[in-house]
């Protein structure tokens, strides 16, 4: 039996820093993963990732990625996703970086 | 040290302006990616989880001052100021951006260095003995061969698209330090009945998901015969190595499908067929390389000061116990850099460190640093006299940490904090596993003993040939370490055994300490290391302590 479609999100790095970004429900890129568009739907899924490949121009390597809904958006559920959200553990470099001079 | 000839630099520029081209049309929109990725590989640019990253080669580990104060320099303007040195002697960026890269190729071409197939199906970087050209034990300098097996690989038309990619590593000396027995060539210099030097030539060696100790397909190699049977031995690969698998591609696994013999009789037909077209060009290149490695002008003086302070200075002491080995000239030893101070990243040096490191090398060093398969930074001509105040400069940046050769002076790959292969992250288990044996104060106590941490399958980190290795897989989705045993990465290489089933990332650092102090019960006297303990007891004692009975646990918690 073919195994059930789990939530996924669009992720790729970004062509010039190289960083993690989600694709959005509105065709953008965000550094943000809660931006993400969250899609429970397979069909859907394979047609938002030919569109976020096109856009050859914005990121590289674009693929799905395993996501759950949280309150402010869609969360990782692997440890490497969930790394990407945040940068390497041995510095504060990274989105890590960012999101503290943000606050 | 070698330096660039006319037709080198003309090279090397030519690329970095060929590569600019190619970065501005991926900007613009000309290329997609998969046009673009093997461009980028073929100058070292990688793509990873948070960033590009830039590998650049740091030919048989050697580099000037200069050199390294250019590294320190890429560091501050292009990357977050800092490097970090790899099991294969090069350095890696790990934050470029990919608009600058041809800006920071430019700059490497400015100190005669580059990019140049650190990636892709080729042949790598040639790595060498950290010790060449100083070691007490050395039949001659490596690193001329070295060189020329650099200038015959780099942009050799036949080898660019390999079934996979291709190591080279090169020792002259008794003692193997080069790990030539894990690699796709090892080139061993050693002497003949006569006393006659030559090679003795390893194939098929290598770490990865399949394991394997090199053999000896040559046993004594004529030196002028050098590189018509390495072009001989990639030449039978190229055509024989399987490029329907990618995990069945190295040689490796051609030598362990074909059998030796195999190869062997292949690789002497094509010898017979090529040597006459090497006439002997590459042997007057040989020499002319020769006479830039030419050893540095050694002074005599008084090691009266190096003697009395060891006696005043504890510290001074220690760290000459363990960061100085034995130097060929009278009166000098070689300098290992520990760039693994406690709870630090392993290889991880600022740009403040590599300019006193390169300071240092000026002044005390004869000008000559080298970067370590095992990630420490090596100053290989220091006189005994002016140990003192290397040591006090050392402090003063912070290098001084007095442990090579000890549980904490582990190699680490980068693991998932920033590879994009990895399964589990390995940085963080060699912070744990240093900062604890620091707090326990008990290392010099253990003695020599190697581990080694791989973040996958692939063994950037070498933890098969680790006396203790730790490879981090994903298991279920959690970072999950597998501990093998008893490896060995010199000349008596052996593969590691696993001990059983894996730790988690919180069971894995009290795992190691139990392993250890275990050892320390288990040995017949001070002397005797882990690596040897392990060899006359075998694996049971060792897992016993590893995986205690049920109860025994409960009693202890």
């Amino acid at each position: 039996m073919p195994r059930a479609f789990t939530p996924k999100v669009i992720t790729a790095n970004a062509l010039l820093e190289g960083d993690a970004v989600w694709f959005t429900a509105d065709d953008t890129w965000s550094p943000n993963m809660a931006d993400a568009e969250l899609i429970t739907d397979e069909a859907h899924a394979d047609l938002r990732l030919l569109e976020a490949q096109s856009r050859q121009s914005e990121i590289a390597g674009a693929y799905l990625a395993d996501a759950k809904a949280g309150p402010n958006g869609p969360e990782p559920t692997h440890f490497r996703e969930e790394f990407r959200t945040r940068g390497p553990s041995n510095y504060a470099h990274g989105k890590q970086a960012d999101n503290a001079s943000r606050t | 040290m070698y330096v660039y000839n006319d037709f080198d630099e003309a090279f090397v520029r030519e690329r970095v302006a060929q590569f600019r081209g190619q970065v501005e049309r991926r900007i613009d929109g000309s290329l997609t990616e998969d046009e673009f990725k093997p461009l980028r590989l073929m100058n070292g640019l990688y793509l990873q989880l948070h960033a590009y990253m830039l590998r650049v080669a740091v030919p048989y580990g050697t580099l000037n001052p200069s050199q390294m104060r250019q590294l320190a320099y890429i560091a501050d303007r292009w990357d977050k100021g800092y490097g970090h040195f790899t099991t294969r002697q090069n350095i890696q960026y790990n934050w470029p951006k990919l608009g600058d890269v041809p800006d920071i190729l430019e700059a490497l071409a400015d100190v005669g260095m580059h990019a140049l197939q650190t990636s892709g199906n080729t042949i790598r970087n040639v790595t060498a003995d950290h010790f060449a050209g100083a070691s007490a034990d050395e039949i001659e300098d490596p690193r001329p061969v070295a060189e020329l097996l650099r200038q015959w690989s780099t942009d050799h038309p036949e080898f660019q698209f390999l079934p996979r990619k291709f190591k080279i590593a090169v020792s002259g000396s008794e003692h193997d330090r080069a790990v030539t027995r894990a690699h796709d060539i090892g080139v061993r210099m050693v002497r003949n009945a006569d006393g006659v030097a030559g090679y003795e030539i390893i194939v098929g060696g290598g770490l990865g998901r399949t394991p394997m100790v090199g053999k000896v397909i040559r046993d004594f190699l004529p030196k002028e015969d050098l590189l018509p049977y390495c072009e001989a031995i990639v030449s039978v690969y190229n055509l024989l190595g399987r490029r329907d698998n990618k995990y069945k591609a190295r040689i490796k696994i051609t030598v362990h499908e074909n059998g030796l013999e195999t190869m062997q009789q292949l690789v002497e037909e094509r010898f017979e067929a090529i040597r006459q077209g090497f006439t002997g060009f590459d042997q007057e290149l040989l020499t002319s390389i020769e006479a830039a490695f030419a050893p540095p002008a050694y002074v005599e003086k008084s090691v009266d000061a190096y003697e009395a302070a060891r006696l005043a200075n504890p510290a001074f002491k220690s760290w000459s116990d363990t960061n100085l080995s034995a130097h060929k000239a009278p009166g000098y030893a070689i300098v290992s850099i520990s760039v693994k101070k406690h709870g630090q990243t392993p290889g991880d040096a600022t740009s403040d460190q590599m300019r006193a490191m390169a300071d240092i090398a000026e002044q005390y060093g004869h000008g000559e640093l080298r970067i370590s398969h095992e990630q420490n930074v090596i100053l290989p001509h220091v006189h005994k006299a002016d140990l003192p105040a290397v040591y006090a400069a050392l402090r003063e940046a912070d290098l001084a940490t007095a442990n090579i050769g000890l549980v904490s002076d582990i190699i680490a790959c980068p693991g998932m904090d920033y590879c994009a292969l990895a399964t589990a992250r390995s940085i963080p288990i060699a912070q744990e596993i240093a900062t604890r044996f620091e707090e326990l104060k008990i290392e010099h106590e253990i003695g020599e003993l190697k581990i080694k941490i791989s973040g996958c399958i692939n063994a950037c980190g070498h933890h098969h040939v680790g006396h203790i290795g730790i490879l981090g897989l994903d298991r279920a989705g959690v970072e999950n370490y597998q501990i093998t045993l008893g490896g060995d990465g010199t000349e008596t290489t052996a593969i590691g055994t696993r001990a059983g089933p894996g730790f988690s990332a919180d069971d894995i650092v009290p795992a190691i300490e139990r392993l250890i102090t275990g050892y320390m019960k288990l040995r017949e006297n001070e002397d005797e290391t882990f690596l040897q303990a392990f060899r006359r007891l075998g694996m049971e004692p060792f897992k016993a302590i590893l995986y205690p009975p049920a109860e025994d646990k409960a009693n202890a918690a």
